[in-house]
């Protein structure tokens, strides 16, 4: 398993969610948690993904979904588990 | 799993608080590049430097972009040059011409700086080491990306004051062949007191001759994250204010973990140390200053300061060790004057003086850093003030530093601008009394008795 933290910050509006995961299920990236919330108007999403499945490497998808982010108008951000776990985890 | 809140806490670290790796340093032996001949040899270290770190560059930007941290420098360090050069260089423009091939190899590799044109001097000097400190002005001031260190003193063989005369005749050498930019070629040169073999910071790295053919250091920064951990704790105790602060620590350092592992695995070359030094950039937010003034300072250089960088400087090693399978380096905080915007406003109002930031270095690492003085002050003097640092260095058993800027043509009251991560500095007032006497006396101060410690 290759897993990747996804972060989505942005305005709110409509099919922020729906287009990221159309992306990453055309991409064939497995999502394994989701956890949204919307403060003040204001969407804040983190994803865990897995990535193993892709054909792509992590670059081509980073910048793929940072793509997609500006379409949205939102800001897509990829980073590998690792960096979470490394800090938070002893 | 990994939860949102702590996904949120770490990229905002990150984007807010200025976390960042500040430097991939890959140390490169360069001791099988030594050959009779002068031509030879640079040939030997350019082939070696640029094959060994021709991915360096590119590697760090691709583990930036998968971890998403900021990967500042890249750099490359060294054997001291003065070994490499010893049986080729006949002349102070045979190491100069060295030091053109080593600028040439950075800039081929892409590097930020190559660090290494270094003597090993602290008991006494062979002719190629005295032929390297007469070089350096001249070498400094025609390469764009070397730097340069002389370790003058240790612990355990005492100071050698008669290169450190000579360091200080270098120095102004090197600020009056570099007038025309500020006096910056003296940015890239440092003195060392038990100098560290596997110091991944500029301008004092070098790669030690006890170290392995190459090998991978990182060094972290954070003291922006530090300081924001300390505004939640406003008003607590010591308890929690060390607690906090051991916390933080821990955190950046796994960062640099991570990485180094990671260029580690990516570049087939042994992982050596992290670096736990809280290290400042002039970015507003970025400071260790700063963070003396959270633990309760109005500026730094008031009355509590020297205690305040105890505890944070210790508080960050006993965070940091854990954090890491293994550290090394100067591993402690920075207090680099030029570097940092709370040390800079300190300097300038009067707060913060040379004496008080001599006292400073006594706890933390690593010593009197980037500080400017008037343009007239004289080399006696500066090897006085080195002199005085390099004791620090050796009665303490820890590593101390001179990195000073004599510049030219500007006095107290002026400040000069150095650019980038280098910063700005006020010309800070020196002394003006005399040490000739004693800086003209010949030999070295004998090492310390290592008992009876009082």
């Amino acid at each position: 398993m290759e897993k990747v933290i996804i972060t989505v910050v942005g305005k709110d509006t409509v099919g922020i969610i729906a287009k990221t995961c159309t992306y990453l299920s055309n991409e064939n990236v497995n999502i394994l948690d989701i956890s949204q919330t919307i403060v003040s108007g204001y969407f804040n999403m983190m994803m865990i993904v897995d990535i193993s499945g892709s054909s792509d490497p992590f670059e081509k998808l980073a910048s793929g979904l940072e793509e997609l982010g500006k379409e949205i108008g939102v800001s897509i951000k990829c980073q590998r588990e690792e960096i979470f776990d490394m800090m938070h985890r002893i | 799993m990994i939860n949102r809140m702590e996904v949120s806490e770490t990229n905002e670290m990150i984007e807010k608080e200025n976390l960042d790796v500040r430097t991939i340093t890959m140390g490169i032996s360069l001791l099988d590049c030594i050959d009779s001949d002068i031509e030879k040899t640079c040939d030997r270290i350019y082939d070696k430097i640029t094959t060994s770190a021709k991915d360096l560059v590119k590697t760090g930007e691709e583990i930036s972009g998968e971890f998403g941290i900021p990967i500042v420098n890249k750099r490359i360090s060294v054997t001291p040059i003065a070994l490499v050069g010893a049986s080729s260089a006949k002349s102070e423009s045979d190491f100069v011409k060295i030091a053109g091939t080593l600028d040439k190899a950075a800039k081929e590799t892409g590097v930020n700086f190559l660090g290494g044109y270094s003597a090993l001097v602290s008991k006494g000097m062979t002719p190629a080491d005295e032929m390297l400190i007469r070089s350096i002005p001249e070498a400094l001031s025609s390469t764009d990306f070397i730097c340069s260190s002389v370790n003058l003193g240790s612990t355990r063989c005492g100071i050698n004051m008669d290169a450190v005369r000579l360091m200080g005749e270098m120095v102004r050498k090197t600020a009056e062949m570099s007038a025309d930019q500020g006096s910056l070629g003296c940015a890239k040169l440092v003195v060392f007191c038990n100098a560290p073999d596997d110091n991944p910071f500029m301008a004092g790295a070098f790669h030690g001759v006890t170290e392995a053919d190459r090998i991978i250091n990182v060094g972290v920064s954070g003291p922006g994250v530090v300081k924001y951990a300390l505004e939640k704790v406003r008003g607590e105790s010591f308890e929690v204010l060390c607690e906090t602060i051991k916390k933080t620590a821990f955190k950046v350092t796994r960062v640099g973990q991570l990485v180094a592992k990671r260029a580690s695995e990516k570049l087939g070359v042994p992982f050596g140390i992290v670096d736990l030094s809280l290290a400042p950039t002039p970015a507003i937010g970025d400071s260790v200053a700063d963070i003396l003034c959270e633990i309760g300072l109005e500026k730094a250089g008031a009355p509590g300061t020297t205690a305040a960088l105890a505890l944070l400087n210790d508080q960050v090693k006993k965070g940091g060790v854990m954090a890491s399978s293994y550290v090394g380096g100067l591993s402690g905080a920075f207090i680099p004057v030029s570097e940092d915007q709370g040390m800079i406003d300190a300097a300038s109002c009067g707060a913060l003086t040379i004496e008080k930031l001599e006292a400073m270095t006594c706890v933390c690492s690593v010593g009197l850093d980037m500080i400017a003085v008037p343009g007239d002050t004289k080399a006696t003097t500066i090897s006085g003030i080195i002199a005085d640092e390099m004791a620090i260095g050796m009665v303490n058993a820890k590593t101390t530093a001179v990195r000073i800027i004599p510049v030219i043509g500007k006095t107290v009251g002026d400040s000069v601008e150095f650019g980038g991560l280098l910063g700005t500095a006020p010309i800070m007032p020196v002394n003006r009394y005399s040490c000739d006497a004693f800086i003209g006396r010949e030999g070295r101060i004998p090492a310390p008795i290592h008992s009876f410690k009082n």
